[in-house]
């Protein structure tokens, strides 16, 4: 599938519940491995080139801590 | 000042007085003996395009006045005493909030259920606050119809003025008789000042968002807004103390009475000078600020006070206060929506005169 | 770059005190989204009484009240009677709306205030710690149900419909399920939500959206497993969907109670 998206996420709003990582078809988000300073591990894209704009990880999102950008 | 005279029950001439004033919104809920202000509002507020709306109870008034005064509304709710402490919760939160409102009790004996007749049980619920929390509101006490009419009018400048609730205290006897009412010139709720912390109208009045609320986590700075509360308490104490005096200049016995037990106790005072007694009335109109200072500057050496109220003793406590150990207290009322009639009243200063 | 799903305007962008993975987030960011996509924002009151979501009013950039617990529709009527142009937003969890709050929402939703509900059930008491609510399903550990929810020996009672219960009474017209469990329920509820609150600015009322929500904190399961919890026990329970819908159509003049 062409890249047509590209998810950014502010890692001091998020609150690593990866509810993300669940909801993103194509496994573009994991857990980063580098807490933020509230001490949580947030979500980042570790396969972005995946992305293919769906805006899953957006709607489930909690905290409204990701943007996604069209491509 | 509208010339028009009416006849009307206490009740009614109440409602009459808010639609004045120009009260926008009226939530109650029928509890005797104050149906006939409900009944008022009902026909009268739709008629005149404010809002009325019967509650399903007198919780759920008190908080839809909650809501309508956080829109800017002169809002008011009217009840009887079992009915007011319903409101209670809902008092302190309008208190917590500085919201205007205004609460009308037609008071009725207790406790629990007790009886539909008249009394002054509701002294300390309302001047200590039947609620939690520190606060005071406003507390009024007419003695007939036509000054509940003028107090209720009044309450809502009050209310808003104040940002506070204001709570008329009346009686089953004022609530249900009838007697002569003048009424001022109505005031149009459209021409009222808006009141820019109030919600709604954010784009017309070109502001940010208001938040309405009592909450406040941090013990430091609920501390600070208890704190500035009561220092506006202190200002509307210096500005607002009412009260009557008959003959109280040379009198021996001072009685101290309020509402209903006022008026009986003012024909008390006549037969009293009628038999050469030194008998005189001090009348408290604002329960809450309490006339402390004046009744101290009363209690010169050899006067004695006869604290008279339908109920087993809630003002003589403020009279106490007042004195200051200055003069002999002592209290004399019926209760159970028994009144007391002037012949019992001057028995029992008689007796007090004589010990 | 084009932004294709960004943060909506009248939610301010600030971390929020809500758990990890809790739903009222979410439910926040689609009340937003309609309030902006109808240019209602300066036009916009929330009541947000005790519960979780007391914390509201930080989020949402409009007015707010904050009432005592259970008087939300009470004072949203007071509100919404005043002001009736506006729209009203009365925002409630499980104990505010359904144990407290019974006889305000009943009368509310029996008189047609026009005003939307935004029912928040998550089967528990958040704020307070995890005691039992009363949309608490049967079998359920709540801190105060802790041999799991009985209602034949523990006289615990049974978990409330909230949309069937008002379903009967004159004075509604919309009542819908919705869930923040998954995308495409979540975009189902944001719908909902449009609808009532299009009906509400039309004159037409009582509209209430309920919102299945995961609480991971008091359901004691990471997000990840408080979502399978949702969907496995609570959506076959309350069915998702329009409970009750006899709103006037668009395109014919707001009419009687039906």
């Amino acid at each position: 599938m062409a890249n047509k998206g590209k998810p950014v996420i502010d890692r001091e709003r998020c609150k690593g519940c990866l509810l993300c990582v669940r909801a993103c078809p194509t496994k573009v988000l994991d857990a980063d491995s580098t807490p933020n300073s509230w001490g949580y591990y947030p979500s980042t894209p570790v396969a972005p080139e995946k992305c293919i704009a769906c805006g899953n990880c957006f709607q489930v999102c909690p905290d409204v801590a990701i943007t996604v950008y069209k491509l | 000042m509208s010339e028009e005279i009416r006849l009307m029950k206490g009740n009614e001439a109440i409602a009459e007085a808010a639609i004045r004033a120009g009260c926008g919104a009226y939530f109650g809920y029928p509890i005797t003996p104050q149906n006939e202000l409900i009944t008022y509002m009902a026909i009268n507020m739709p008629a005149k395009g404010r809002v009325f709306v019967q509650a399903e109870s007198e919780v759920s008034a008190i908080n839809m006045v909650f809501g309508a005064a956080s829109s800017g509304a002169r809002a008011m709710t009217s009840s009887s005493s079992p009915g007011v402490s319903l409101k209670q919760e809902g008092i302190s939160y309008l208190c917590g909030a500085d919201l205007p409102a205004v609460v009308v009790n037609v008071a009725r004996a207790g406790p629990g259920l007790g009886g539909i007749a008249p009394a002054q049980g509701d002294y300390f619920q309302s001047t200590r606050g039947g609620g939690h929390g520190d606060y005071h509101t406003i507390v009024l006490a007419p003695k007939g119809v036509q000054e509940a009419a003028d107090l209720t009018y009044e309450a809502f400048s009050l209310a808003d003025r104040y940002r506070m609730p204001v709570l008329v205290l009346a009686d089953g006897l004022i609530g249900q008789m009838m007697e002569t009412v003048k009424f001022p010139v109505p005031i149009d709720p459209a021409n009222l000042p808006r009141k820019p912390w109030a919600v709604g109208h954010q784009a017309r009045d070109g502001r940010e968002a208001n938040h309405i609320s009592s909450m406040n986590l941090e013990p430091a700075s609920l501390e600070l807004e208890v704190l500035a509360r009561e220092k506006h308490y202190d200002l509307v104490k210096k500005e607002l103390c009412r009260y009557e005096e008959i003959q109280v200049e040379d009198a021996d016995l001072i009685i101290v009475a309020y509402g209903t037990s006022a008026r009986v106790s003012m024909s008390t005072v006549q037969a009293a000078r009628a038999k050469g007694l030194k008998i005189g009335l001090f009348r408290p109109i604002t329960l809450w600020p309490f006339p402390y200072e004046r009744l101290n500057a009363l209690a010169i050496k050899g006067r004695k006070f006869l604290s008279v109220e339908m109920s087993m003793g809630q003002m003589v406590e403020d009279v106490r206060l007042a004195v200051n150990g200055k003069a002999p207290v002592e209290h004399y009322g019926r209760v159970g929506g028994v009144i007391h009639n002037e012949e019992e009243v001057l028995a029992a200063a008689e007796r007090m005169l004589g010990a | 770059m084009e932004i294709l799903y960004g943060h909506p305007k009248s939610l301010k962008p600030i971390q929020t005190k809500y758990c990890p993975g809790c739903g009222h987030g979410v439910i926040h960011r689609l009340i937003a989204e309609v309030v902006d996509e109808m240019g209602l924002q300066t036009k916009s009151i929330i009541t947000n009484p005790v519960g979780c979501s007391i914390w509201a009013e930080l989020y949402f950039d409009f007015d707010s009240v904050q009432p005592a617990h259970g008087r939300t529709p009470a004072a949203a009527t007071g509100i919404k009677r005043v002001l009736p142009d506006h729209l009203v937003i009365c925002y409630q969890g499980d104990g505010d709306l359904a144990a407290i709050g019974t006889a305000e929402i009943i009368h509310a939703a029996n008189r047609g205030e026009k005003f939307t509900t935004i029912f928040v059930n998550n089967a528990i008491y958040g704020m307070t710690g995890g005691q039992m609510a009363p949309t608490t399903l049967v079998g359920q550990y709540a801190t105060t149900s802790p041999k799991g929810r009985d209602p034949v020996n523990a006289g615990q009672g049974y978990p409330i419909k909230v949309c069937e219960l008002l379903s009967s009474l004159g004075g509604t017209r919309y009542l819908a399920r919705g869930s923040v469990d998954n995308p495409v329920n979540i975009k189902k509820t944001k719908k909902m939500i449009r609808t009532a609150f299009e009906a509400q600015m039309r004159g037409e009322g009582f509209t209430l959206v309920e919102i299945l929500s995961q609480c991971p904190t008091n359901w004691k399961l990471s997000p990840h497993d408080s979502i399978d919890w949702l969907q496995q026990n609570m959506i076959p329970y309350y069915p998702l969907g329009e409970i009750k819908n006899t709103l006037t159509p668009a395109d014919q003049p707001v009419g009687a109670a039906k």
